[in-house]
């Protein structure tokens, strides 16, 4: 006996195998993705005020790029557009469109992952400077004539490395002033000040990376489980559109499904960035 | 009245592939198998394997708490040289050895032996068969599902002999503890612990979406919801149970992950300080965020250990009371509710984190709410006997002695779901008593009523039902001997956690006035570990016997049962049906008025 139900729908049901089997991944998903966010609510509202050293606030705000940010959620809804349209135009059975649409949206998938790389890197040489005396500041800083970034994070430093490598001086960028809502303040200038702070009168030193504060752990967390998800799926849709292709000759009702359940798994993570752009840059 | 598939001959099973079918290489067959059956018994087998060295490790540490400080005999020379003289110098089993002794156990009977011998090896081997499916409905992601667990019981194996030992935090792995017990050395234990976790969760969730998609989409023909064996429905909720529970302990093992790693804190708190010194962290994360995300599968849990065990047994008892079950329907919707329960009631675990009494109250009365379907499926088990002609051979007799085990199980677990006594019992080893009774004399006895049951038809022979009464009767008396114990060092408040097994305060030179008598129970509950295992041996000559000298069964269904998997020919072929299954009546049709045998099986026309 053959396995029934491949791809033909059960009557009674009216599914095919794979379309149970990527909802009930995609209820697990939702778990997963669930627990890291029910995480981050929980550490958000149990937080100690007076923890983050810039502001009078308990919870960082206001520190992750927010035009970049929105460009990326306009990449992500964009592909999942043109992945409902793929399928779609393999239903009205125009091969050469589908394929590409899939490619737009497997371009958008890696457009929104080399943003997010841009962002990392730049997370990585942002610090936290809290001095002996009790100021705090952040700002992009450059040790020895170098900016450390995510490229090169085995470059990251701290007070004990300073001191370590016998480092004297570091130059910060100080980033402008900011409100208690984490908005930079209006009349601070678009120029920099870059001030040098000898080492000898930092406490703390550490860059906006997971160490430093839970808020850049749930975040890098969130957004590197994310990214490996687009990853995942534009792998996949991406084999569908070249190698995978070759099933639209030979079995054309079962390709198509394999379009709709990927295309389903592809708004998944579209829906997820949907949640997580609001919850970790906006509010 | 013999089943039809009885008459048909292996040449049948050659024509029904009439497509390019080769026959597959040593590792097609064994290794790299998508057959549902193949990979059942390799679960069956590893996690048996897993399940006898859990056990073996659990012997070594009641020796330890029977004679504290004394070197381990036969194995204590052998731990030292493996293991290195800080875990157990000159034989003598350390506070570290112990506690990583402990959490292993857990972990490993937990994760690596009994949620795989239900869900994996019998799940696998019977549901599609019970359903009239010829196999799962993605058979490479049922083969994927136990190269994980494979690849994750190796890892865990493989944490023993890394510098530092194997995890030691508990099998709950709580933070900070977790996180700060090994803290010279980063790549630890608990970090081969937490990616053995990620390897075991990803099979758990591979498993759980096949198993669920099997059964809404390959019923076959007639096999409605309500004609279902009350074991498919067991592994169904089950399914539901390790989908949604299992992804926030992933997502909380990937945070303890970067706490390890990385030097995150999402558990560490503030002004956090170890061994005297401040911990060099940023602080500001919540221990009890790992509580709540690691019970939230805990609890759940629980019941993927005693759900498919019911199932097994109610499949046991039926076919050997000669009666259908009794409220089958009343089971099915108590199984659901069940399942559904089992998702709020996690936080009675953690009454004394101080999380606040109004929290407190609300998990208390859902852990009450969620004892009436237990007790539902148990009565109605009990109630099933009533005026039965009871067969008593060895699956049935353990299946029999479920049902007092487990009772006991489940009501001693009453007293830790009101939170003002399980202020007093918390921690102790009235838990240890109390959990144990549920998974030890209950899953683990359904286990073997399975495996004396389902043996013929896997292997076409039978097994040795004299060993099997003695395998049932030592059993019995040892599992109670070393667990009934526990509850009263329990309510003598002794503790769970103590690696001298308490003489620190029982002992003759505590002076704090405590019971000395409980130091003589660990003695009792030593030998009688022992016990326990000896009388695993007639179980294990009987086993490997009868795989290869056992009666051979002279039909298809020996047990003159009327479930799917008994219309099968034995061992059931690849594609196991020989033509298509239908289901006309449900699936405990036993001593139907009027019928010509005392059984009617499910696939019978007339």
């Amino acid at each position: 006996m053959e396995i029934p139900y491949t791809y033909k729908a059960r009557p009674d049901t009216g599914l095919y195998n794979a379309k149970v089997g990527i909802w009930l991944f995609l209820a697990s998903e939702i778990m997963l993705f669930g627990a890291l966010f029910s995480a981050y609510i929980l550490l958000r509202v149990s937080a100690p005020v007076g923890f983050w050293p810039d502001l009078a606030l308990a919870w960082p705000r206001g520190l992750l790029n927010i035009p970049i940010g929105t460009f990326n959620t306009a990449v992500l809804i964009t592909s999942s557009v043109t992945v409902v349209l793929a399928w779609a135009s393999l239903k009205m059975n125009n091969f050469a469109r589908f394929r590409v649409y899939m490619v737009i949206t497997v371009v958008c998938a890696f457009a929104f992952l080399g943003i997010k790389s841009f962002e990392y890197n730049d997370k990585f040489s942002h610090y936290v400077v809290r001095l002996k005396d009790g100021k705090a500041l952040t700002g992009h800083i450059e040790v020895n004539g170098k900016h450390p970034g995510f490229w090169n994070f085995q470059d990251q430093w701290d007070v004990a490395k300073l001191a370590d490598q016998k480092v004297d001086k570091i130059k910060v960028e100080v980033d402008p002033e900011r409100d208690i809502h984490g908005h930079a303040k209006k009349h601070a200038g678009h120029d920099h000040e870059v001030r040098e702070i000898a080492v000898s009168d930092i406490q703390f030193l550490g860059s906006y990376t997971p160490s430093t504060h839970p808020f850049f752990a749930v975040y890098f967390l969130i957004t590197a489980l994310h990214g490996l998800h687009v990853l995942g799926g534009a792998l996949v849709l991406g084999y569908f559109a070249f190698p995978g292709a070759k099933m639209w000759k030979s079995n054309p009702e079962q390709f198509i499904n394999r379009i709709e359940v990927g295309g389903l798994f592809w708004h998944f993570v579209d829906l997820v960035w949907i949640f997580l752009f609001p919850v970790v840059y906006l509010l | 009245m013999q089943s039809s598939a009885s008459h048909a001959h292996t040449s049948a099973t050659d024509s029904s592939h009439g497509h390019a079918h080769h026959e597959p290489g040593f590792f097609g067959k064994y290794i790299f198998s998508t057959d549902h059956k193949v990979i059942g018994i390799q679960y069956g087998v590893s996690s048996l394997l897993f399940l006898m060295f859990g056990f073996l490790l659990m012997l070594v540490m009641r020796f330890q708490l029977a004679n504290p400080g004394k070197a381990i005999p036969v194995v204590g020379a052998l731990l030292e040289k493996v293991l290195g003289e800080d875990m157990a110098k000159g034989g003598i089993m350390g506070g570290d050895l112990y506690n990583s002794f402990g959490a292993m156990h857990g972990t490993i009977m937990v994760f690596l032996a009994i949620v795989p011998v239900l869900f994996g090896a019998f799940g696998n081997y019977v549901t599609p068969l019970q359903i009239g499916a010829p196999d799962m409905a993605f058979p490479r992601l049922n083969m994927a599902s136990f190269h994980c667990y494979f690849l994750g019981g190796v890892v865990m194996f493989a944490s023993f002999f890394t510098p530092g030992g194997a995890a030691r935090s508990g099998w709950t792995s709580y933070s900070p503890l977790a996180s700060v017990t090994d803290l010279a050395n980063r790549f630890d234990g608990q970090t081969y612990w937490l990616m053995g976790m990620v390897l075991l969760i990803t099979s758990s969730l591979l498993g759980s979406v096949n198993f669920i998609a099997t059964i809404i989409q390959l019923r076959c023909r007639g096999m409605s919801w309500m004609r279902m064996p009350f074991f498919v429905w067991a592994q169904f909720v089950t399914g539901f149970l390790l989908l949604l529970a299992f992804p926030p302990l992933e997502a909380a093992g990937l945070m303890q992950l970067m706490d390890n790693l990385f030097g995150s804190s999402f558990f560490l708190p503030q002004g956090l300080v170890v061994n005297g010194t401040a911990l060099p962290v940023s602080g500001g994360g919540s221990p009890l965020l790992w509580q709540h995300l690691f019970w939230f599968l805990g609890h759940p849990e629980v019941y993927v250990l005693i759900l498919p065990a019911i199932g097994i047994v109610a499949e046991v008892i039926s076919n050997n009371i000669r009666k259908p079950l009794w409220g089958y329907k009343s089971m099915v919707y108590a199984a659901m509710s069940i399942g559904f329960l089992s998702f709020i009631v996690w936080a009675h675990h953690m009454y004394l984190t101080g999380m606040g009494t109004k929290v407190a109250t609300f998990f208390q009365t859902t852990t009450m709410m969620i004892s009436i379907p237990s007790v539902i499926i148990l009565t109605a088990l009990f109630i099933s006997l009533w005026g039965g002609s009871i067969r008593f051979n060895s699956a049935s007799l353990f299946a029999l002695s479920f049902l007092p085990m487990f009772g006991i199980g489940g009501l001693t677990g009453l007293p830790l779901g009101f939170n003002a006594s399980d202020i007093f019992l918390h921690d102790s080893y009235y838990v240890i008593g109390h959990f144990h009774y549920v998974v030890a004399p209950g899953t683990m006895f359904a286990v073997f009523a399975g495996i004396y049951y389902w043996f013929p038809k896997i292997t076409g022979r039978h097994m040795n039902e004299l060993l099997g009464k003695i395998h049932w009767a030592g059993s019995l008396f040892f599992m109670n001997c070393v667990f009934a114990p526990m509850f009263i060092q329990g309510f003598k408040g002794m503790s769970r956690r103590m690696s001298d097994g308490g003489t620190t305060y029982f002992g003759p030179d505590a002076g704090i006035g405590a019971d000395p008598g409980v130091l003589g129970l660990n003695k009792m509950i030593f030998m009688c570990a022992i016990g326990l295992g000896i009388a695993q041996i007639p179980f294990i000559i009987n086993f490997f016997s009868s795989i290869f000298a056992g009666k051979r069964t002279t039909s298809d269904n020996p047990w003159q049962a009327t479930t799917l998997e008994w219309a099968t020919p034995t061992p059931p072929p690849h594609g196991n049906f020989l033509q298509e299954p239908v289901a006309y009546r449900g699936p405990y049709e036993y001593s139907v008025p009027g019928a010509k045998t005392d059984f009617t099986p499910q696939g019978d026309k007339n």
